[in-house]
Order: C-alpha cells, then sequence, then structure tokens
C-alpha cells in the first residue's frame, strides 16, 4: 500500500446527531473504519448555574439542581439539600428523609429507564423506547401526584420537604413495584440473550478498572469494570445505612456490564423502595425550626412570631454559618457532589457542582481506542451522560 | 485505627499552613511549594481517587484564589480536602501527571477562573466560547442583564431581589 492512501480523516460527529443524547460534538480521527484518535469538544450547554446560585439565596437556589440534571430530578434536589443542611448541621425529620429516598430510588429507575430506551434505540432495537417511556410515565405520574410537577419539582425543601405525601402514594408506589419486576423480565429477554445486541456490545467501549479510577469515573461506569464503589454504601447519607441492598459489579468493564450493572442497580432500588414503603414512619415532614423552615400556614393568622419568622425567611433568607461542606450522592451517573463555601451571608459564597458526567465522559477518547467508528454511539450511549450535567 | 489524615499533617510538617474541621470534614491548606509533595504523599496513604478539583475566589481577600483538590479514599472510605493559595497571575503545578482526569478539570478552572497550570498538555477554553473575555466564575465579573432598548432602563444584576445580608 502506498503512503498516500494511509492518510486520516477528521469527522465532526455533532453537535447535532440525534445518538449524542444532547449537544455533544466528537471530533473524531478516523483511518477507514477505525478510530485513530477522538476527542469530546463540550460547553454547547454551559448555562453557568455555579454563578447563578451565588446571586440567590439558600432556598431559591433548590430551583437550579433538577435542571443541571433532568433525568433523575429528585437525586439533584437531594444533592442540593443534603448539602445545605450538612452546613447548617441540622436533619430532616425521618418520615421526610425516607420519603425522599423513596423519590429517589425511583428517579434512578425513571433514569435508568431512558438509557435503556435510547441506548436500545441507538442499536436500532426502537420497539423498546417505547417500553421504557411507559412505565417511566408511571413514575412521572407519581412524581406529579406528590409534588405536582413531572419534572423539576422543586418539592424539597430545607429541613424537609414542602409538604407531605397525599393519599393513595403508597399503593400506587406499590402497584409500580408489583408491575415492574416483570416488565423488567421482559427487557432482559429483548436484549440480554439478544444476539445482535450481544455483539454490538460485548467487548465494546472497555474501560479497565485502573483508567476508570484515573479519570475519577464514578457510577455504573467504573462499577461495571469491576470496583465496587457506590456512594451509598462508602459515604451512607439520606438514611441508606438503614437498608439491605446490593451494590452490582461487572467484570470486563465493557457496555454489557455497564447494561447489566444498570439492569441490576433497578432491581435492588425495588428491593430499598419496598423496604422503605414498609417502615415508613408517621410524623412531621419540615423541621421545626422557624430559622430554617417556613411556619406552617395555619398559624400566620395566630401568631405575630410566626409572621415576623416568615417575613424574615422569605425576605432575607437562612444564614448558615461560615464554612465549607462537600455532600455527594449516588445518582444514576456517578457520584454527585455539592460543594458550598459559605461566607456567613444569606448567599452562599462559592457553590461548586461536581458532576459525574463531565468525568465520565472524559474517558470517551480511552474507551473508543482501537474501536470502529460504528462503535461510538454504543460507547455514548453506555455513559449514559447529560449534557445539562455535563456542561452545568 | 489512625486517621489517615493526621498521618499525612505528620508526613509534611511545616508545609500545612492551616488545618481546618468544619461538620466533620477535614480540610488542609499546603503552600504551593509543597503542593506537589502533599499530593504523593495522600496518595500514598491511599486518597488515590482525584474526585474534584475546582478553585475558589477570595476576592478582595489576598491571597486571591484558592485551588480546592478533593481527594477520595475507596478502601477504607474517606475524604480529605486539599486546598493550596495562589495570587491572580501565579500558577499551580498540573496534577495530569498522576490523574489524566484532571485535564478536563484544570482546563474549567482555567476557563472559569483564569489560574493557569504548569505542565499542563492543552490548556485552553473548555465550556466558554474560546474568544470570550474574562473569566466568569471570577467576583468581579458582573453578572448583568443583556442591553435591551428600552429608554430609562439600567440593567441590574438579575435576581438580587433581595439584598445580601449578614447575620447580626
Amino acid at each position: 500500500m502506498s503512503e498516500l492512501t494511509r492518510e486520516t480523516l477528521v469527522l465532526n460527529m455533532g453537535p447535532q446527531h440525534p445518538a449524542t443524547h444532547g449537544v455533544l460534538r466528537v471530533l473524531l480521527e478516523l483511518e477507514g473504519e477505525a478510530i485513530v484518535g477522538a476527542e469530546p469538544v463540550i460547553g454547547y450547554l454551559h448555562t453557568g448555574f455555579e454563578k447563578e446560585m451565588e446571586t440567590r439565596t439558600y432556598h431559591q437556589n433548590i430551583v437550579f439542581p433538577p435542571r443541571i440534571e433532568y433525568l433523575a430530578t429528585f437525586i439533584e434536589e437531594q444533592a442540593y439539600v443534603l448539602a445545605v443542611e450538612k452546613l447548617l448541621g441540622i436533619s430532616a425529620p425521618p418520615r421526610a428523609t425516607m420519603i425522599r429516598l423513596i423519590l429517589a430510588e425511583l428517579s434512578r429507575i425513571a433514569s435508568h429507564l431512558v438509557y435503556l430506551g435510547t441506548g436500545a434505540m441507538d442499536l436500532n432495537v426502537s420497539s423498546l423506547l417505547m417500553y421504557c417511556f411507559r412505565d417511566r410515565e408511571e413514575i412521572l405520574d407519581i412524581f406529579e401526584m406528590v409534588s405536582g410537577q413531572r419534572m423539576m419539582h422543586g418539592y424539597f425543601r430545607i429541613g424537609g420537604l414542602q409538604w407531605d405525601v397525599p393519599t393513595g402514594f403508597t399503593e400506587r408506589v406499590r402497584t409500580f413495584l408489583k408491575t415492574f419486576p416483570s416488565r423488567l423480565d421482559e427487557f432482559e429477554t429483548l436484549l440480554t440473550d439478544n444476539l445482535i445486541w450481544r455483539e454490538r456490545t460485548e467487548g465494546v467501549a472497555v474501560l479497565s478498572a485502573e483508567e476508570a479510577l484515573r479519570y475519577g469515573c464514578t457510577g455504573p461506569l467504573l462499577r461495571g469494570s469491576g470496583v465496587s464503589y457506590d456512594v451509598r454504601k462508602a459515604f451512607p447519607y439520606g438514611g441508606y445505612d438503614e437498608f439491605t441492598f446490593d451494590v452490582p459489579v461487572g467484570v470486563a468493564g465493557d457496555a454489557f456490564d455497564r447494561y447489566r450493572v444498570r439492569m441490576e442497580e433497578m432491581r435492588q432500588s425495588l428491593r430499598i423502595v419496598g423496604q422503605a414503603l414498609d417502615r415508613l414512619p408517621e410524623g412531621p415532614v419540615l423541621i421545626d425550626d422557624r430559622k430554617v423552615a417556613l411556619p406552617p400556614r395555619g398559624e400566620l393568622v395566630r401568631s405575630m412570631e410566626a409572621v415576623i419568622h416568615q417575613f424574615k425567611l422569605v425576605s432575607e433568607g437562612i444564614h448558615p454559618p461560615a464554612g465549607e461542606v462537600y455532600a455527594a450522592v449516588e445518582s444514576p451517573r456517578g457520584e454527585k457532589g455539592y460543594y458550598i463555601v459559605s461566607d456567613g451571608s444569606n448567599r452562599p459564597w462559592r457553590v461548586r457542582v461536581r458532576s459525574p458526567s463531565f468525568n465520565n465522559l472524559q474517558a470517551l477518547p480511552v474507551m473508543l481506542a482501537h474501536g470502529s467508528v460504528a462503535d461510538v454511539v454504543v460507547a455514548i450511549a453506555s455513559i449514559d451522560i447529560v449534557l445539562g450535567d455535563v456542561d452545568r | 485505627m489512625t486517621d489517615p489524615t493526621d498521618a499525612l499533617v505528620g508526613q509534611l510538617g511545616a508545609g500545612v499552613v492551616e488545618q481546618t474541621r468544619f461538620r466533620d470534614e477535614r480540610t488542609l491548606v499546603v503552600d504551593k511549594a509543597h503542593l506537589e509533595p502533599a499530593l504523593d504523599a495522600a496518595f500514598g496513604l491511599g486518597f488515590t481517587v482525584l474526585t474534584d478539583l475546582t478553585a475558589v475566589d477570595r476576592h478582595p481577600g489576598v491571597p486571591r484564589f484558592e485551588v480546592v483538590y478533593l481527594l477520595t479514599s475507596l478502601v477504607p472510605p474517606a475524604r480529605l480536602r486539599l486546598k493550596v493559595r495562589v495570587a491572580d497571575g501565579e500558577t499551580v503545578p498540573s496534577a495530569t501527571g498522576r490523574w489524566p482526569g484532571a485535564n478536563w478539570l484544570e482546563r474549567e478552572v482555567y476557563d472559569l477562573f483564569g489560574i493557569r497550570f504548569d505542565g499542563h498538555p492543552d490548556l485552553t477554553r473548555i465550556l466558554m466560547p474560546d474568544d470570550w473575555e474574562g473569566y466568569p466564575l471570577r467576583k468581579d465579573f458582573a453578572l448583568v442583564e443583556e442591553p435591551v432598548q428600552f429608554i430609562g432602563h439600567t440593567p441590574k444584576v438579575p435576581s438580587q431581589i433581595i439584598p445580601k445580608s449578614k447575620q447580626p
């Protein structure tokens, strides 16, 4: 072969490409079908959330987290309110903690269903998307019932919840717990033993455990490579230490193992939700600290003090002590952390969102090394990125 | 069991400028000359994962910036926050040699704060457009409304309807 025919071709994949799950551009250097080099180019969805959060009070900032990562909205809200609660040195009442946990685990299932549906659609299994979204709708209906919104709920409060769950909530979740396992089995019969699915995912987009750790990858990406790191187990938060559940890990670190890990995680989430419903305590859902949480409506007509507290909280907000905290949760994509620096005023001095997708996406070139151009969509789908989370 | 952070403080000696504990989180501030030995020592003590790398603008505080390294140990689970303080225009040694994952994190800090990292393979903007002027997360980078063509309208900082206040 002469030297002339060996030149490489640079291909722009994205920013507008259906398989990039948002606005991601990947610069691919190709030699025929083989990938010589790959470079993700990000920033198309950068909205400056961190800067915005510095200009608002702690309570106003609750609107941002679900907009940063819009697939697992309750987990995002949980991460932010837990960070502020840690800063204040308070914790929510047991009933609020448990409801948060139930909603967070349902969010995880809802997010993994989007991964499964879109990831399969990228490989042309288009019918699965409909099934996944059918079940996701059921979860979103529960969310709407609880908070009034299907997404962007703003339901969690610093020190608890906006209001208690409506009657019929537990029955509705229990119905879902009953129907969903058989649906998961259906998905698995469609994919796990499907020859095409296995050929396209096994041994594709391999990431070794060492590389995953060096790149700071977390979540199913890291666990698919065989490292059993789950924030819920390593640094328990929000009551997870009281529950029994397993952390599934993979072996090969390929796209198929990540798929298996996520499927098993959904089953584990169901297990956690079932346990939580069994021991859902009665009681208040908002902390009884008038410097943090708004007084109940009924008190305002009877107590002058309640009116003053209400006025101070709405017009000034809360004043946490000066200091800095980092609170992390296990989001469907990995470790989601909020690092908040307070100077003692009513607005955070600095809010840093540690996003799992940002770190995970950085390892894309490693996964694509020695791959072929058809594997790019598989690799991107198996990371399960949310571009809003990458760019913030 | 001894706290690995205590062992680290012992190893670094005078390199630790300040240490704080707040809500059970340990933070060590090291001077710039001791940053790389500190990261090496922390790695040796099991803090092998660079979970996060970011910066805080302390304007008008001096020195102006804090570069924050959040390290995680998987077994046993532990966290450690290391900080180094630098003035505007000063550089920080890059951590990309040990953690390739620091690449994008350092680019983000450069993009949003303007802190340069020595030895970084490709220190360019990552989130903002390449031709952007200024560093958005600096405290003196004003967040203003886009100009509109109404008469008598002065652009203001949005969403500052609730003024900044300190606890009396």
